[in-house]
């Protein structure tokens, strides 16, 4: 179980996390669902070391994780291949084909961003986040502009991965598939009770 | 006046064509190319070294920006007659063309470089930072990439500019061999068909470097699937 404790960021008089806590299981896909702006992608940069909390404790130290941005922040002189290269070691790269497989991008490896449609540089983006080593993923919205049968295979190879998946969605049928949700509201992030 | 006597002021095409070719045929012109070239690319690539290196200073230290920016740009407002003089003084004549070719580029290439940086997409930085790219593989993969359109507008301008200040200074300090000392001596002994075809030479030089430094940059963007 990683454990978040008491994550307090205020950005001026707004406070978006106040005494946050949070338990993510070992394994498997922990879904974050609420209202937009409640503070579902700041605590995700929270726990990335992107934004620093006033106050609060993770058990996951922000070198142990890996994020998927929001938006897809890809490199436009990169080709599909080279995204993966990029972040994974030369000893690693045998691990190309199945991350490729993973994203349901075969084939498409000397494709550049500019030749890929919206939900396939979404895909190549969460390709990317999960060849990095990490402890913990944090995943910002993975499923946008992917159509709905693939992002829930995409999911439930998501949930046999070794490592805990956090994942923010909106979207009803993701939510229904995950291990574990938790409704959020907000801000301050605060759950609902169900 | 006479037909000889409209030579002074405009001579016939083919007057200027006759110089051309006659200078062309001799060992004396190859070696005054070569010495000028060499001379200006010299200058060429050490104001490009140090305009990125200034730009890359001023935008990560407000401390250097404080330092150099001020300096670079009384630079970039002064005459380069002056520079040349100066520089003449200070030190001898066959390093007079290198210099103040530096001295033109530095402040095209900081301006150039140093906008391209404060415009960088700084969610990809903080992408690199977060997926633990190192400084080298940021630079390679983020910063270059990012700043090509920069560095080619820096270098094309820089390439013409170092050409023209590099051979102005030429023509005031005489280093032998050069293009400006033959275009000095075309005007000291009123020359003027001579004067035009190593005008001429000059510019067409001029024009085949900054072909070769497109079709460069242009395998470089290539290269980098630009």
């Amino acid at each position: 179980m990683i454990l978040c404790r008491d994550l307090t960021v205020s950005f001026g008089e707004r406070s978006v996390l106040d005494r946050f806590s949070l338990k993510i299981p070992d394994t498997g896909v922990t879904a974050l669902s609420g209202p937009s702006g409640c503070g579902k992608t700041t605590l995700l940069r929270v726990l990335a070391g992107l934004e620093k909390p006033q106050s609060g404790t993770a058990d996951v130290s922000p070198r142990q994780t890996a994020i998927l941005f929001q938006d897809d922040r890809l490199l436009p002189w990169r080709t599909v291949e080279q995204h993966l290269t990029d972040v994974l070691s030369r000893e690693r790269w045998g691990e190309i084909p199945a991350l490729l497989a993973l994203a349901e991008l075969e084939g498409e490896e000397h494709s550049y961003p500019a030749a890929l449609s919206g939900g396939m540089g979404r895909r190549l983006a969460l390709a990317r986040c999960l060849a990095l080593d990490a402890r913990l993923y944090l995943l910002d919205e993975p499923f946008a502009g992917v159509d709905l049968p693939r992002a829930l295979r995409i999911l439930d190879r998501l949930r046999a991965l070794p490592a805990p998946v956090l994942l923010v969605s909106h979207e009803p049928a993701v939510l229904a598939r995950a291990d574990t949700v938790v409704k959020l509201d907000g801000p301050p992030l605060r759950p609902v009770s169900l | 006046m006479d037909g000889r006597g409209n030579e002074l002021l405009l001579p016939y095409p083919i007057s200027v064509w006759n110089a051309l070719v006659a200078m062309v045929r001799m060992g004396e012109f190859w070696a005054a190319v070569a010495a000028s070239l060499g001379r200006i690319a010299l200058g060429l690539g050490a104001g490009i070294a140090v305009g990125a290196a200034l730009a890359v200073l001023t935008c990560a230290s407000p401390w250097c920006d404080r330092l150099f920016s001020p300096a670079i740009r009384v630079v970039r407002a002064a005459p380069v007659a002056s520079f040349i003089l100066l520089v003449l003084l200070w030190t001898g004549r066959n390093t007079v063309p290198a210099v103040i070719s530096a001295m033109m580029v530095v402040p095209v290439v900081w301006d150039s470089l140093s906008r391209g940086i404060q415009a960088m997409d700084s969610k990809l930085l903080e992408l690199a930072r977060c997926y633990r790219f190192s400084r080298w593989k940021t630079a390679a993969l983020i910063y270059l990439p990012s700043l090509r359109p920069h560095i080619l507008s820096a270098l094309t301008t820089a390439g013409g500019l170092a050409w023209k200040s590099g051979v102005a200074a030429e023509v005031l300090c005489l280093p032998e061999p050069s293009l400006g000392q033959r275009i000095y001596y075309t005007k000291y002994y009123l020359d003027i068909p001579e004067l035009f075809a190593w005008t001429a030479a000059t510019v067409a030089l001029s024009l085949i470097l900054e072909r070769l430094l497109r079709a460069c940059l242009a395998r470089w963007g290539k290269r980098w699937g630009l």
